[in-house]
């Protein structure tokens, strides 16, 4: 699990972007969250109780939009998401398929004052 | 009032990638990150490398693991350089860790690096190092459903080796399934089949390398 480093690469993102704006205190983060990005939502959320502590996300909350995965089957075109993250093509049945999106994790905005 | 941000979380880490691959690239270090579950044979596969290389090529090593120093000394015996990292709790290797390694190593008398990762077949897929080449390790007992169980994995790898070949006989492993799995995921890439307790293969596997190190390097991306 590296969800601690993770969620210690978000808390430097808003921060230095709150410091940037000159803000005072952060109070909303819009992450957003591919599902093939290997981020496990509850786990951020755990560890930035721990790590936002003493600073200006320390009365944040964290908004997780979830991206689901997007694939294209190679054979037929198809494009379809990943159901019991299965990878075959429903269409035609191929594995041979490749990764539109759901791959990215990014601090999409910060709400402050 | 509402800040666009837009940054990837793994921003922090891949501006260093790109730091480490400037690194490499100044003193033309041909770089493999070497992935596999625990136990595959990423440290095998690097000794047998550096038996039919170490004439043709200089070599060197960055071992991560959670703990030990084991593999650091199985290749520090061949006379090879090696720096080994211990990431504690880290499941991964991450780009800030390859940096203060590279720092330790001759690099003006390096033409191909092994950055040895931790055994994983999750995590790895997440964070650049800055390398040139993805390698991933697949041997015969772990089973043919590896692609299937951990695509993200396979789908990034410019190599995939499968280890342990000589298992074959004793084992339930289809390697035409395995390697149409991979192909699909991902159809520019190589497939070696060999076994680092034979030999057998690993000609194939070590022609390649050379081709690779010997070949002009396109400057990284953005």
């Amino acid at each position: 699990m590296h969800e601690f480093a993770i969620t210690q690469s978000i808390l430097n993102i808003v921060l230095d972007e709150a410091k940037a704006a000159q803000a005072s205190k952060i109070y909303r983060i819009n992450l957003v969250i591919g599902e093939l990005s290997g981020v496990v939502s509850d786990s951020v959320q755990f560890y930035f109780d721990f790590l936002k502590k003493d600073n200006a996300a320390e009365g944040a909350t964290i908004d997780f939009k979830q991206v689901p995965a997007e694939l294209r089957c190679r054979d037929c075109s198809t494009s379809f998401n990943p159901k019991d993250s299965l990878w075959a093509c429903p269409a035609c049945q191929s594995s041979s398929v490749e990764v539109v999106s759901g791959r990215h994790c990014y601090v999409e905005s910060i709400e402050v004052e | 009032m509402k800040i666009e941000v837009l940054r990837d979380i793994t921003s922090a880490n891949d501006a260093i990638a790109a730091q480490n691959r400037q690194i490499l690239d100044k003193h033309n270090i041909l770089t493999l990150n070497i992935m596999s579950s625990p136990g595959a044979g990423k440290t095998s596969l690097i000794l047998q490398t550096i038996d039919r290389l170490k004439d043709e090529l200089r070599l060197a090593v960055i071992e991560g693991d959670v703990a030990s120093k084991i593999d650091a000394d199985k290749i520090d015996k061949e006379g090879i350089p090696v720096v080994q990292i211990n990431t504690g709790a880290a499941c991964s290797l991450e780009a800030q860790m390859i940096t203060p390694a590279l720092n330790k190593l001759p690099l003006e008398n390096i033409d191909l690096l092994f950055v040895e990762n931790v055994g994983n077949l999750i995590c790895p897929a997440e964070f650049a190092l800055g390398e040139h080449k993805k390698v991933v390790i697949s041997s015969i007992p772990e089973g043919d459903d590896k692609p299937t169980k951990y695509p993200l994995m396979f789908t990034e790898a410019d190599a995939v080796i499968i280890n342990k070949l000589d298992l074959l006989a004793h084992l339930e492993f289809d390697v035409t399934s395995f390697r149409k799995a991979i192909e699909g995921l991902n159809p520019k890439v190589k497939i070696f089949e060999v076994s680092c307790k034979t030999g057998a293969g690993i000609d194939a596997w070590c022609s390649w390398i050379s081709t690779e190190a010997r070949n002009e390097r396109p400057p990284q991306k953005g």
